[in-house]
Order: C-alpha cells, then sequence, then structure tokens
C-alpha cells in the first residue's frame, strides 16, 4: 500500500529527475518549440517538493492534489495547467484514502490523464505527452516498471509523429524526426515513481 | 551569446524593477508579476487585461496606461503566465463595470487565461475573452494548434482599449475586440534566430543566406526556410501572404513591426517597400506604424499586419493614448 508519505517522495523524485534532465528537456524543446520546458519544469517541480517538505499533506490523493495546485500556480505556459490537472485530478480521485494500492494508483492516474486530454483537446498520437502517459497508465495496473518502459517506449515513439497540437504544430512537417519534450518530461514521471516504489 | 543580464533566472524581475523606475505612472508588483495603470480601478471604466510570455517588449507591459491595457500580467520568458496573476491584476483593475482578458492564441496562454476567468468569476468580477489569432503562416485547422497571435494584439489592446476608456459597456469592448480580431492578419520572417536567456545561444540554427520565412514570435522555426531575399521580396511574399486571408474592404491600419533585432534603418526601408506593393495591390493605407513593438527577443527579422479599418475602427486608433511604448493625443 502507498500512504502519503510515499507520494511526498515520489514527488520529490520527480523534482530530481527533471532537475537532472531539465537540459536535454530544454535541447528537445529548442528543436519543436520554444527551448523552456526543462526550465518551466524545474521551477515547478522544485516549488511543489518545497512544498510538499513544509507542509506534508496526510493522504496520497491530498499530496497529489496540493502538487498540481502548486504546479498551476508556478509553472506557466501549457504545461503548468496541463501537468497542474494531472496530478490535480488523478488525487481527488483518491480522495482521502490514508494509502492505496496500485491499482488504485492507476485509476487515479488515469483519470488524471483523461483530465489532460480534455484539457488539452489532443488524442494519442498527436506528438504530446499523452503519448507517454496513457500507455503508461494502462500498464500500471501490471507492474511499476511496465509502466516506466510504456512511458520510455510512448516518448519514444513521438519522434516521426507530426505535431498536431501546442506550439510544435507550427512547424507541420518540420516537426518530424524530433522527440515530443512533453511526452518525455511525462515518463520522468514513471521512471521517478518505479524508483521509489522499488526502493 | 553575450546578454546584458545578470543571471537568468532573474531577467524577468530585473526587467519590472526597471520598468517601474522608469515608469511612476504604473504600479509594478515585481513580486507577483502584475503591472497595473497607477489610477485603476477606473470608476465605470470596464478594464483590459492581458499577459504572455515575456521577451516579446513593450508588449505588453508597456502597453499599459489611459487608452489601452489597464493591467499586465508578464510570465517568464517565452511562458505563459500563471493563473494566479490574471487573476490578482482582475481584482485590482476591476471597477465593477467588467474585465476584458486579451489573449494571444496559444495553448499555454489559452490554458491559463480559461483558469482565471474561472476563479475571477468565483470572485464576482464578470470576466470576458478575446482571442488574438492573426498569422496566416499557421494554417488554422485541426491538425495545428490554430493561427498564432501576433501583431494584431497591438491593434486589438489599442482599439478595445481606447472604446473603454470612452466608456463603452462590456459587451461593446469585447466587440470591438473581436472585429479587430476578425480584420486583421499578420506575416512575418526571420534573419535570425533569436537567443534566449535559459538556453544562453540561439535557439535554431539559420545558415548564412537564408531566412525563416513565416515564423512566430518565440524564437521557433518557421514553416520553412527560403534562400535570402530582399526587403523589396519580402514585402511582396509577406504581403501577398496576408492579402490571400485578408480582402479589407476598408483603408486599413498597417503595422510594420520589428521582432527586436533588425534596425529602424531597415524597418522603415521595408515600410517603402511594403507600400509600395500595397498600393500595386490597390489597398489604401489609412494609419502606418513603423518599430519594435511585438518582438521575439533579439530576432532578426520583422513582420506585416494588416487591420480593415472602419470609420468607427478609425476614430480610436486616433483616440489618446498614454502608455511606456505607444502614446498620442492629449
Amino acid at each position: 500500500m502507498y500512504d502519503g508519505d510515499f507520494a511526498v517522495r515520489w514527488m520529490a523524485a520527480v523534482a530530481v529527475a527533471v532537475d537532472r534532465e531539465a537540459g536535454r528537456l530544454t535541447e528537445l524543446d529548442s528543436a519543436i518549440g520554444d527551448a523552456d520546458h526543462g526550465a518551466n519544469l524545474r521551477r515547478g517541480f522544485t516549488a511543489v517538493a518545497e512544498a510538499l517538505a513544509k507542509e506534508p499533506p496526510a493522504t496520497p490523493g491530498g499530496v497529489l492534489a496540493a502538487a498540481g495546485r502548486r504546479l498551476i500556480s508556478t509553472v506557466g505556459g501549457a504545461s503548468g495547467p496541463l501537468y497542474g490537472t494531472l496530478l490535480r485530478r488523478a488525487g481527488k480521485e483518491l480522495g482521502e484514502e490514508p494509502a492505496v494500492d496500485r491499482e488504485g494508483l492507476a485509476r487515479a492516474l488515469a483519470a488524471g490523464v483523461a483530465a489532460v486530454g480534455r484539457l488539452g483537446g489532443a488524442v494519442v498520437g498527436d506528438k504530446t505527452m499523452l503519448d507517454a502517459l496513457t500507455p503508461a497508465v494502462a500498464a500500471l495496473s501490471e507492474s511499476f516498471a511496465a509502466a516506466r518502459s510504456a512511458a520510455e517506449e510512448g516518448a519514444r515513439a513521438t519522434v516521426p509523429l507530426r505535431a498536431r497540437k501546442g506550439r510544435a504544430s507550427y512547424l507541420g512537417e518540420r516537426s518530424i524526426g524530433h522527440q515530443d519534450p512533453g511526452a518525455t518530461s511525462s515518463a520522468l514521471l514513471f521512471a521517478a515513481l518505479e524508483e521509489v516504489a522499488e526502493a | 551569446m553575450r546578454m546584458l543580464i545578470n543571471v537568468p533566472e532573474t531577467v524577468v524581475a530585473d526587467a519590472l524593477r526597471g520598468l517601474a523606475a522608469a515608469h511612476p505612472e504604473l504600479t509594478v508588483d515585481v513580486e507577483r508579476r502584475v503591472v497595473v495603470r497607477r489610477d485603476a480601478p477606473v470608476a465605470g471604466k470596464v478594464a483590459l487585461v492581458s499577459g504572455g510570455g515575456s521577451g516579446h517588449e513593450p508588449l505588453h507591459a508597456g502597453f499599459v496606461g489611459p487608452g489601452m491595457l489597464d493591467a499586465a500580467c508578464p510570465g517568464e520568458v517565452f511562458t505563459s503566465p500563471v493563473p494566479d496573476q490574471m487573476v490578482r491584476a482582475a481584482a485590482a483593475v476591476d471597477s465593477g463595470a467588467g474585465v476584458l482578458f486579451v489573449v494571444k492564441n496559444y495553448t499555454g496562454d489559452v490554458l491559463n487565461f480559461e483558469m482565471a476567468a474561472e476563479l475571477a468569476e468565483d470572485e464576482g468580477v464578470r470576466v470576458a475573452k478575446v482571442l488574438v489569432d492573426d498569422d496566416v503562416a499557421v494554417t488554422d485547422s485541426l491538425y495545428t494548434a490554430g493561427r498564432r497571435g501576433t501583431g494584431a494584439t497591438l491593434f486589438v489592446e489599442k482599439l478595445a482599449g481606447a472604446a473603454a476608456e470612452e466608456g463603452a459597456p462590456l459587451e461593446r469592448v469585447e466587440a470591438v475586440a473581436r472585429r479587430v480580431v476578425e480584420r486583421s492578419r499578420s506575416f512575418g520572417v526571420a534573419l535570425s534566430a533569436c537567443s534566449t536567456p535559459a538556453k544562453g545561444g540561439p535557439t535554431f540554427d539559420l545558415p548564412p543566406g537564408e531566412l525563416e520565412f513565416g515564423v512566430g514570435i518565440h524564437g521557433e522555426p518557421g514553416r520553412e526556410r527560403r534562400a535570402m531575399m530582399t526587403s523589396g521580396e519580402i514585402a511582396e511574399a509577406a504581403v501577398d501572404a496576408v492579402l490571400d486571408d485578408l480582402r479589407p474592404a476598408d483603408p486599413v491600419l498597417l503595422l510594420v513591426n520589428g521582432m527586436g533585432g533588425t534596425p529602424l534603418l531597415e524597418l522603415y526601408g521595408f515600410n517603402a517597400e511594403v507600400r509600395r506593393v500595397l498600393a500595386e495591390r490597390r489597398v489604401p493605407v489609412a494609419r502606418t506604424l513603423v518599430g519594435n513593438y511585438v518582438t521575439s527577443l533579439d530576432m532578426a527579422g520583422a513582420s506585416v499586419t494588416l487591420c480593415a479599418a472602419d470609420e468607427e475602427l478609425l476614430r480610436l486608433w486616433d483616440a489618446p493614448v498614454r502608455t511606456p511604448a505607444l502614446r498620442w493625443g492629449r
């Protein structure tokens, strides 16, 4: 079972991963976006980790909801509302439960991913974070490792796609051949989750 | 790339401190990133709030003042501001007559302003929104995020701002803004990439002898790369791209906009070519503005924006405005 403390450690691990990979995310974003994805997510998840360290909510739902709110108020761009909605919606779905199992977490994250789809109006194959998130939450009912590898595979699979949403869509055909930065950062979420769960 | 900055993390805050120091007629909250005209809220007046990523200066903070915006919310460089900023701005400028959010059509801006509108309405502020999407380089289709908001933002903020200053109610100010959007189109080219502080260098490589055709204002590459063209050739291509999409039945407002890294000498020369092409295409020009207004950091290049101006829009254009970057009349 995974409790509030687990969720706090997950978010802290995401902050570390995003900080480590910020340069790579920005590099990917400069090819088809505006070269700030790494810096923006680092700012957001650093703020999340600080807020959670100071006042950790007791439940995993509370932790994810607080993290989502914090992202919305610190990141900006499209990533802020999208990542914020993912975590806030998942947190809401978990409710007041003091601890959840992996299946419960998978269901909550699936609700979060659905909310991201509604907010951004994207579907799988549009070359967005959904290309990593959607297979990852589906695989999470199997194992944490399966979720991580599905997310990473999904992110890699964005390379040949033509972007249909967000700033990369302005490039038309020229967006083909580049890995989507949002899908790449989404995969970090699941790498961090596996890391904390297996620790 | 050498930049006149301290560290990348503080460029926006540093600029806001400088803006505050230069313009005592503005109230600048550096911490919370909200720029407000000092006499806000103006009794009975509809308020205009805009915002967007930094790096496009003077847009938007440079357009805060009587006759234009009541408040602006600058985000990080090329990153939409967060909902908290817009909610705070709306609360600071709302006189009870309502607030119009002027939003450039980018996924991030749209999402954050949408969230802000909901939150502000929960706090009892009447909010209307107008989406600016004038860039014809982007096909407005299911397969893109839609046309980008670029140069026409200046027209929307000036003309709707003048309507609000005249005392028009929210519905009317919103209608003026929508009309300006419908009647405005832009097209831009880049002669160099821009360098963001976070990256510390150019956002893409542009080999010598080539230009980016159909660019936005965020250092992203354009629709295609072409061999370098003369000012006259670029004017023809840009004007024709705009006129493909906009058939002005009225004389136009013309904005010849620099992207930040092109000298005024070149921009005025470009304006002469744009006017020549417009004359050849039999499009009369009512008013012209030449300068760096909707920029992309240090990117070299220019954009052309046309707005088909009926009599009311022309009157609103001529109305007094008093902001750091645009001021005329009284």
